[in-house]
């Protein structure tokens, strides 16, 4: 049903457009995180080069998480979301939407974003580049387990907290992968490595990731 | 048909409660026998190691909790998606009675691999792969608990357990293949800081033995626990309200 | 869309729904004691119970959002070609910060429909919400964003069986009118409506079926 999908993705986007603070939110959370760490560290230049991917990666992680609760929960106190789930065969599609349009306004800016940050810690421009590399390939990687985790705890009191226990374990390839890949930059290696199984995570969780978010949206709304 | 129906006649709340009861005390009984003797070949009979002196002892009880924390896992995923794939109660109600477990034994290993490390290179906690991947285990197990502790239909929350559990089994290799990765890069060779002596048979035995004998224990506990999760489940139930009636009363006892 | 029966519909009295000994639960709860009904074409079927006794469930089992708990439900036609009912529920699914011509679109699109703005603009006309059609629907009342809900109704094209969730609810007596006009043209014309209502239907023609719903024996 690539119709629900297209027509998910304008309608998600044409709402955000309409209310530009909350998409701003996430964004301005990765800011103040990410400039706490050297207030917490320390200005040494050298510690700050080191840690900056880590930093980076997590505060993304984070922000993506925090923001990953509103993709459903809206629509499923007005109504929305049953009416999409009564399309037949349209769950994937829903969960592949979802996810793209938590992409597109979480995790890209994000990955177009993160230069300024590499700045601030006196990133390399070569690491710079494989930290936005790696961004643009594992964001998305974030956002589709995202969706999984917010589908499971769809309509749940404890909401963010207990998506982010759920989900952050299953990210960790990413953020090793997508971190690791600066740092190899760094010490005058190549990347081409972690680029490549951060391509796979991708492909492996863009295929089954939406079929398990499929049937936990199932699960939660029967 | 027949055949499998007799055997599936266990698979009521109603029918393995008593079994279970029944059984209980035989594994207890296992576990503690089993227990004793791996001890006393690890602790007593195993030769004391060139390099780690004595402190690698602890390798019999950190060796096999790691163990059985990661079969515990994949046993649970099983019997949860046994339980969403059939409709069986009781399937899904073991796959929650061995989530605590499970977690328990994870945290034993995390804690055992802590004390080995502290004489053996003077810190109580390293970022190995094995000990990082065993604290993520941890989190996949909480992660588990706190979802299903979190939704209050009993369905709801066995088949969103099921899902979770069935996507962590699914990711754990993908996890621990990274936390190689990771430690490889970081720290050069991939030298495992607790690595274990070279194994005498006697050594081997002991850690065989303490496995059994965690499975003994895994599963009188799993079992007490699945009993008693069937009576809150059924309570309204003739055969929980007739086991309740039948059990005996202890001294004291507050009503 | 002239005459009143159109093209390939069931002729009436052929049931499009048949409901077998069908039982609901929610969470451990089963709601209501095993029900039995036909649903035929050109009829209007109304489900009557006490609060909580689980209409709402029932019409989301028949819609296909859950599965029964026991006992069976058949629409007529192998599930290929038997068109997917139109189930309004009691939320309006209207997002508040798109227009009630881009939400109309929206649940017209998801339905399937090939929408133009000829559509869109025929079913309000025919819900009296055309003066407010680029309006925010958070701008809009209760009973307004009602109307635009049920104008999903006015912009069938097929004869499609509708379960309908509480539809009057909110309405003010024209909107009540309105929609009784709507659901009883759709009966006329050969389609099959089940619904929920506390008030009495002000609908004699077709007269309604009621079935309802009853405590389940205690087990």
């Amino acid at each position: 049903m690539s119709g629900t999908f297209a027509v998910l993705v304008a309608r998600d986007l044409r709402l955000a457009a309409r209310r530009r603070v909350d998409v701003v939110l996430p964004i301005a959370f990765f800011t103040v995180a990410v400039s706490l760490f050297p207030l917490g560290v320390g200005p040494e230049p050298q510690t700050l080069r080191q840690i900056a991917p880590g930093v980076v990666w997590v505060a993304a992680l984070l922000a993506a998480m925090l923001s990953v609760t509103q993709l459903y929960a809206a629509d499923h106190a007005d109504g929305s979301l049953e009416q999409m789930l009564l399309v037949p065969g349209a769950r994937i599609s829903i969960a592949l939407a979802k996810a793209v349009s938590h992409w597109l306004l979480t995790g890209l800016p994000l990955a177009v974003a993160a230069p300024v940050f590499g700045l601030l810690f006196d990133m390399s421009p070569p690491a710079i580049g494989s930290l936005v590399a790696g961004l643009v390939l594992g964001t998305p990687v974030l956002s589709l387990l995202g969706g999984l985790g917010a589908a499971l705890t769809l309509g749940l009191r404890s909401g963010a907290v207990l998506l982010i226990l759920i989900i952050v374990p299953l990210c960790i390839p990413a953020i090793i992968f997508g971190a690791g890949a600066v740092a190899a930059v760094e010490s005058g290696l190549s990347a081409r490595g972690h680029y490549s199984l951060l391509g796979a995570l991708l492909i492996f969780t863009a295929v089954l990731a939406p079929m398990a978010t499929g049937a936990a949206l199932r699960i939660a709304t029967e | 048909m027949s055949t499998t129906l007799r055997f599936f006649r266990f698979a009521s709340p109603a029918a393995f409660y008593p079994l279970a009861g029944k059984l209980v005390p035989w594994f207890a009984a296992i576990a503690a026998i089993l227990a004793a003797t791996a001890l006393y070949l690890g602790m007593l009979r195993a030769p004391t190691d060139a390099t780690q002196g004595d402190a690698y002892r602890i390798i019999f009880i950190h060796v096999p909790a790691a163990w059985m924390s990661m079969l515990l896992y994949v046993v649970m995923a099983f019997w949860a998606a046994i339980g969403w794939a059939f409709n069986a109660r009781l399937a899904s109600i073991v796959a929650r009675a061995i989530a605590p477990t499970g977690a328990m034994f994870t945290f034993l290993a995390l804690w055992t691999g802590a004390l080995w490390g502290k004489p053996t290179w003077g810190t109580w906690w390293v970022w190995d792969a094995r000990l990082t991947s065993e604290l993520i285990l941890l989190f996949l197990y909480a992660g588990y608990i706190a979802l299903v502790s979190a939704i209050d239909d009993t369905r709801r929350a066995d088949r969103a357990g099921a899902l979770l559990a069935i996507v962590g089994s699914v990711n754990v290799p993908i996890i621990y293949f990274s936390v190689i990765w990771w430690n490889t890069l970081h720290q050069g060779a991939s030298v495992s800081v607790t690595a274990a002596p070279k194994m005498a048979s006697v050594m081997l035995l002991a850690m065989l033995l303490m496995t059994l004998a965690f499975w003994a224990y895994a599963f009188a506990v799993i079992f007490v626990r699945t009993r008693a999760i069937a009576l809150e489940r059924d309570n309204h139930a003739a055969w929980a309200t007739d086991a309740v009636a039948r059990a005996p009363v202890r001294q004291g006892a507050s009503s | 869309m002239t005459g009143d029966q159109a093209p390939n519909a069931n002729p009436p009295g052929d049931a499009v729904l048949t409901v077998r000994a069908l039982e609901c639960r929610r969470g451990n709860r089963v709601l209501f004691a095993p029900i039995s009904f036909d649903v035929a074409a050109g009829s209007i079927v109304w489900i009557r119970g006490a609060n909580g006794q689980g209409k709402t469930t029932l019409l989301r089992t028949l819609a296909g959002l859950a599965a029964p708990a026991a006992g069976e439900l058949a629409w007529a036609g192998a599930p290929e070609i038997a068109p997917r009912p139109l189930y309004l529920a009691h939320a309006n699914a209207l997002k508040e910060d798109l227009t009630v011509a881009e939400s109309l679109r929206f649940l017209l699109h998801l339905a399937g429909h090939h929408v133009d703005g000829g559509d869109v603009d025929g079913a309000l006309e025919r819900f009296g919400m055309t003066s407010r059609k680029d309006a925010f629907v958070r701008t809009l009342s209760q009973g307004q964003r009602r109307r635009v809900a049920l104008a999903r109704l006015a912009a069938q094209r097929e004869l499609l069986p509708w379960l309908l969730d509480e539809p009057f609810d909110a309405l003010d007596a024209a909107g009540v009118e309105l929609l009784a006009g709507v659901i009883a043209q759709h009966a006329r014309r050969g389609g099959a409506v089940v619904l929920t209502s506390h008030l009495p239907l002000p609908i004699d023609e077709p007269a309604p079926a009621i079935v309802a719903l009853h405590e389940p024996a205690f087990a």
